[in-house]
This record gives C-alpha cells, structure tokens and sequence, in this order.
C-alpha cells in the first residue's frame, strides 16, 4: 500500500506536465486571494456593437493565442537545434509590414484594399518563410548557433519592416479586418482562439501523420547518430525554422489586425522571450533534443496568466520583463542538470532513511 | 595539385586568430582610406577619429568584456541592460539622492559586480546555458531601470559636470576651424579608461595563467579540465570580468552623455558581440583578441559615420548595416573554419 503510493508520486514528479500545472495552480491562488472577480465572466458590447464575452480570463485566452502560436514552432525550433530563435518579435514588424505594404498598395489612407486580405496573409507567409529560411540557413548550413545567426534579425528586423513601408503607418480601410485580432460578429469569443486551435489541429496532425517530431527529437538528441540513420539534419532543422516562420506570419495576422495598423518598435515587443518561456515552463529541455507540444502551449497560456496577473498587480508594462525574468532564472535553475541531480540525491537519501526505519 | 598544397600549407601556417585579426585590420584601414578618398569632410581632420573614440568608449569597454566571455565559450548579452541600469542608479545617486561622484563609481562598479557573480554562478556552477542566463539578465536589468525610475532625465549635480566636462587635450592633432581659430584636438576620460583597460587584459589575456585558462576553456574544455585547470572557476571568472566591466563601461557611457535614461544603450550588447566577431573572436570560443575588438569597434562605427555621411541617416540604416556586416563576417568565420578543418585533415 505505502510503497504503492510512493510510486505514484514518483511518477507524477517526473511527469513534464507538473511544472506547468503547479504554475497555473499557484497563479489561480494567487489571484483568488488578491481578488476574486479576476475569474468573473461578464457578457457586455464592444465598440463595434457586438455581443462579446469579456474579463480577465478571456484575455488570457485572446492574448495567449498568439503566444501559443508561437510556441509550437519554437517547441520545434528548440527541439532541433538545441537553441531559441530570438527574432520572432522583428520579423512579425516584418511579415506584419509587408502585409501591410500589399493591402494598403503603397497608400497610406486608402480608400478600399488594393488586395483581398488572402493575399495579404500569403505574402506575410511567405515573408515570414523567407525570414525563417535565413536564420535556418546561418544555423544548418552555416553552422551558426541559432541565438546568434537569429540576433542579426532581432536587430535589423525593426529596421526592414520601417524600410518597407517608408516608415509611414498605413491604416487598413476594410472593417473585416480587424476581425483576426478581435470579435466575428455573433460570435462572443475572440477570433484568435479559433485561429490557435486551427494551428494547434494542425501541429498535432502533422506530428501524428509525419515522422517530423521523429525525426527533430532524433536530430536534437544526437545530430551525428541520426546521419548514420538516413536522416538529414540540415534539412530538420531547416524546415523546423521555416515553421517557426508560418507560425510567425499568422501572428503577424492577429497583432496588425488588433490595431488594423502597426508600429514598427512597438509591435510584438519582447514577445521572444515569452515566446522561449513557454517553452522552458512546458518542462522541455532548451538544449534540444525531445519535446512535447501541449506541454509547450499550456505554457504559453500559463505565460500569459501571469502577465495579465501582473498587470492586476499595477505593474508597468515597461517594468514587466524584470518579473518575467526572476521566472525564467528561477526555472531554468531547477530544471539545470546539476540542481536536479542534487534533489534526486537528497530525495534518495530521505527514502533510503525512511526504509531504515522501516526495518528496524 | 600544386595550388592546392599551398593554400593548405597557408591555412595551417597561420593561427586562427592571426587570420582574422589581419582581415580585420586590413578591412578597417581600407575603409578609413576610402572615406578620406572618395567622402572627404570630416574624415580628413584628426578630430573625427577622436570624436568615433569619445562616442563609443564605452562600446569598447563592453565589447572587450564580450570578448573574453566569448574567448572561453560562453556569451553575455545583459551588457546593454546593464550599462542602462547603471547611468540610471548613478544620475539617481547623484541628482536625488545628493550622493558624490566616488559613490556613484562604486555604484557603477557594484552592479557590475553583482550582476557578474549571479550570472557566473548559473553558467559555470548549475551549467546553464549562458545565452539564456544573459537573456534573463538582460531582461531584469531594463525591467529594473524603469523601477528605478521612469522618466529620462540630465544630471545636474556640479562635481559630476566638472569629470563631465574634462578634455584631455592630444597635442599637434589639432586644426584651424573657417574662422582661422586653431582647434585643439581632444579625447573624453572614459577613452584614456577604455585604452588602459584594452591594454591591460591585453597582458592577462597574453601572459598570465587565468588568460591562457580563458583560451584554454574555450578551445576544449575537457582538455582543459585534462590539463588541470579549473574549468568551472575560469568560466565563472570570464563572466564576473565580463560584467563588472559592462559596470565601468555604464559609468563612462554615463560621463559621456550625462543623462538617465531607461532607453539608454538600446542594442549596445548587439554592436559589442558584433565588435568581437568582426575582430576575429570566433563564437565558438578558444580563439580571439583584444586588439582585434578594439579594430572591430573602429570598423563599426567608422561605416556609421559613412552611412550618415552619405545621406542615408535615417535610423533604419543603421540597424541594417550593422546585422549585414555581421552577417558577412559570420558567414566568413564559418568559411574560414571549415575550410581549415578540411586543411588540417588532408
């Protein structure tokens, strides 16, 4: 019975899914005691005149969506390359402005699109693919590590997507477009949570029916060792970044069509690093190798209830990152290999303790 | 066959860090040269040289600190957080809190400190990945800034503005301006601090223990460890180094422009990895040198000023001559490598 027991917690600790959770448990209690009415769902208008759903955790969905994202193709990214890509936030102003450039066709004030937003988007892809394509060429081809090949971007993205447009901040005419970043009319909940479970539906198709996540944990775990076995690594990890790019371009979709225009060194600002924190609270090792996909978007939820905790708390949102990173530090050190082996040690010596006693 | 059988011969003769410490020199003078040439202006005067110096003192402090972090395998971006922080806690000091000048250098010094035995203890005591730890030192400094205080503002305290406003006069260097007024050339003090630093770790990196421990770190560390050297204590050291002078590099960033500000040194950990890897500090560590920074510096900022000097100054240009160079010269290391891996094994 009692060694029974034991062996469930073991289990549980070793579950990945238990950082994630303690997470959202200390996060609700936290809230619960500060104010209760964090947790209210209340049913009003918005601007638009639409019957919409709104409260605290509703925008922890909205604005976790495109977190979430964000987190499957950095999941896969981290998982092949064994490094983050720490441009995400620049090449949204880039894929977001090139968006903008076409369906605003050089004006600043049009009157009417001058493309369908499809077209819009599937530039913003492609842009987004092309961006993904170079980082992922410095760090396959190259042989660049991937924080480092992907600084050049984090840099000179803002810039590019300035560039761009001229830096004028073209507005979009057309009132369905904002539909993306907020309300379909008659539907009360954001739009951008059906986007995130489409792209969520399809991350977990193509794991299930392609040997991809195979073959990045293959890659991840030993690069050499998976050569010898007919995969190519240079071109894992290339295809992982140019995923990261499409999911790049669909939240470049979502953060312009919040505003239905952009600003070029404000939008997406240190999205990066909620981005790589969603990742490391999913309890997925930032050194590559194996991951789990859910465990990643939880974490990007989690990653978002804690902002919106924090902004609760009066913090200033340029403030905001100091808090975030004592999170990070204080993960990052329990998940070290050295911290983790000093607590399997200590919990060994306690139960080798108790089994003494036990005996005697 | 022949050519072949030189070119080897060449790679192989030649270390590392003299190939790309060449490259750099060569391609700093040829661009210096070309805008005395072809843009004339201000490049022709002595002072111009001396004005890229006194704007990018603290670049240079910061920039040699990367480079001895990178040298023994590591990197640290949380520099540019943490010259930011420091100009604040230091115009904090001194305008409201009413503090000295020397206390506001121990500020400096402390932060600088404190954030390099944190960081140094997650990378080399709990084997973190530096990149992360910096990340999140990054983070929490600019966080930290706007705690401190939120608004940008200029110090106004006496003492300060007198070491503010002190120039070291370089004699014979000077011109005669359009008025026929002779014009003295001069330097900031935070340059004569930069050159005394770049020399010094120039020695330790050359000629001590703990410096040949850096490269040795960096080139392999478990020959290292084989060698009997102290792995873990000389990461720890490269990244306290790294940041205590990220912490001198605020103060001299802060004399120069006189103000706090949560905006401050935007990007300065970018441009200072940038310097390094254009002087030839390969990322993979093991390989590097403090003169070849200081070149990386002067190459950098020398195509900003041609950039601005050609008329395209908007800020845009800037961030993307510096990603581009960067580009080029990563690109060019990795060439550089492979193709001396493939020399070596023939």
């Amino acid at each position: 019975m009692n060694s029974d027991s034991r062996f469930d917690i073991k289990k549980l600790l070793s579950n990945q899914l238990l950082i994630p959770f303690t997470a959202l448990i200390i996060l609700c209690l936290i809230n619960l005691i500060n104010d209760p009415s964090f947790f209210q769902i209340t049913v009003g208008t918005n601007n638009a005149g639409n019957t919409v759903f709104s409260g605290s955790l509703i925008t922890i969905l909205d604005y976790g969506s495109e977190l979430a994202i964000l987190a499957i193709g950095m999941t896969l990214v981290t998982a092949a390359s064994g490094g983050q890509d720490i441009s995400v936030g620049a090449t949204i102003a880039i894929a977001g402005s090139a968006m903008l450039r076409v369906l605003c066709g050089g004006n600043t004030r049009p009157d009417t699109l001058a493309a369908p937003i499809i077209v819009g988007f599937l530039v913003a892809c492609i842009v987004g693919m092309l961006c993904g394509a170079f980082n992922g060429m410095l760090v396959a081809i190259f042989r660049i590590q991937p924080m480092i090949a992907t600084l050049i971007l984090f840099t000179a993205g803002r810039s590019i997507a300035a560039w761009i447009n001229n830096n004028e901040l073209p507005i979009v005419p057309d009132p369905k477009f904002a539909y993306f970043g907020g309300f379909i009319p008659g539907i009360p909940i954001p739009t951008t949570v059906f986007i995130a479970l489409a792209c969520i539906i399809v991350a977990a198709l193509m794991l299930k029916f392609t040997n991809l996540g195979l073959y990045t944990q293959a890659v991840g775990i030993n690069e050499s060792s998976s050569r010898l076995n007919g995969i190519n690594p240079t071109a894992i990890k290339f295809i992982s970044f140019m995923i990261l790019g499409l999911c790049v371009a669909v939240a470049a979709l979502i953060k312009v069509s919040r505003l239905s225009t952009i600003n070029y060194s404000v939008i997406a600002k240190d999205i990066e690093m909620d981005a790589i924190l969603a990742v490391a609270l999913g309890g997925n090792a930032l050194s590559g190798g194996k991951f789990n996909m859910w465990a990643s978007i939880l974490g990007a939820y989690i990653i978002q209830f804690l902002t919106t905790t924090l902004y609760k708390f009066k913090v200033d949102s340029a403030a905001l990152p100091a808090y975030k990173a004592v999170v990070v530090i204080i993960l990052v050190v329990f998940s070290s290999p050295v911290v983790r082996q000093k607590l399997q040690q200590f919990s060994n010596k306690r139960a080798a303790a108790t089994a003494k006693k036990e005996v005697a | 066959m022949g050519a072949e059988q030189k070119k080897s011969s060449i790679f192989t003769k030649v270390s590392d860090t003299n190939i790309l410490l060449t490259i750099t020199i060569v391609i700093f003078f040829a661009m210096y040269i070309g805008a005395i040439l072809f843009q004339g202006g201000g490049f022709t005067k002595p002072q111009m040289f001396f004005n890229i110096l006194n704007a990018n003192a603290a670049l240079i402090i910061t920039s040699i600190g990367m480079s001895i972090v990178m040298i023994s395998g590591g990197i640290d971006i949380s520099v540019g957080g943490v010259v930011a922080l420091v100009s604040m806690c230091c115009a904090v000091h001194l305008d409201m809190k009413g503090g000295s000048v020397f206390g506001s250098m121990l500020i400096a010094l402390g932060i600088g400190l404190a954030f390099g035995l944190v960081q140094g203890f997650l990378v080399a005591y709990l084997d973190i990945q530096p990149f992360i730890v910096s990340l999140a030192g990054m983070f929490f400094a600019r966080g930290m800034t706007t705690i401190v205080n939120t608004a940008p503002f200029n110090v106004a305290n006496e003492e300060f503005k007198a070491l503010m406003n002190t120039r070291i006069i370089i004699p014979g260097m000077g011109y005669t301006n359009r008025k026929g007024i002779y014009v003295d050339a001069y330097v900031e003090p935070g340059v004569i601090v930069a050159i005394v630093l770049v020399i010094l770790l120039f020695v330790v990196l050359r000629w001590t223990k703990l410096g040949r421990g850096f490269y040795a770190v960096g080139g392999n560390r478990q020959s290292a460890l084989m060698l009997g050297i102290n792995v873990k204590r000389t990461r720890f050291l490269s990244h306290v180094i790294c940041s205590t002078l990220a912490g001198i590099a605020g103060y001299v960033y802060f004399l120069h422009v006189g103000s706090g500000s949560a905006s401050h040194a935007m990007g300065m950990e970018m441009n200072a990895i940038a310097s390094s890897i254009i002087g030839g500090t390969m990322l993979s560590g093991g390989v590097g040198n403090l003169i070849g920074t200081l070149f990386g510096v002067l190459s950098l900022s020398t195509i900003q000023n041609i950039v601005s000097n050609a008329g395209l100054d908007q800020a845009w240009w800037t961030g993307i001559t510096i990603a581009s160079m960067l580009c080029i010269f990563l690109v060019i290391q990795s060439i550089v490598m492979t193709r001396r891996k493939r020399a070596l094994k023939n």
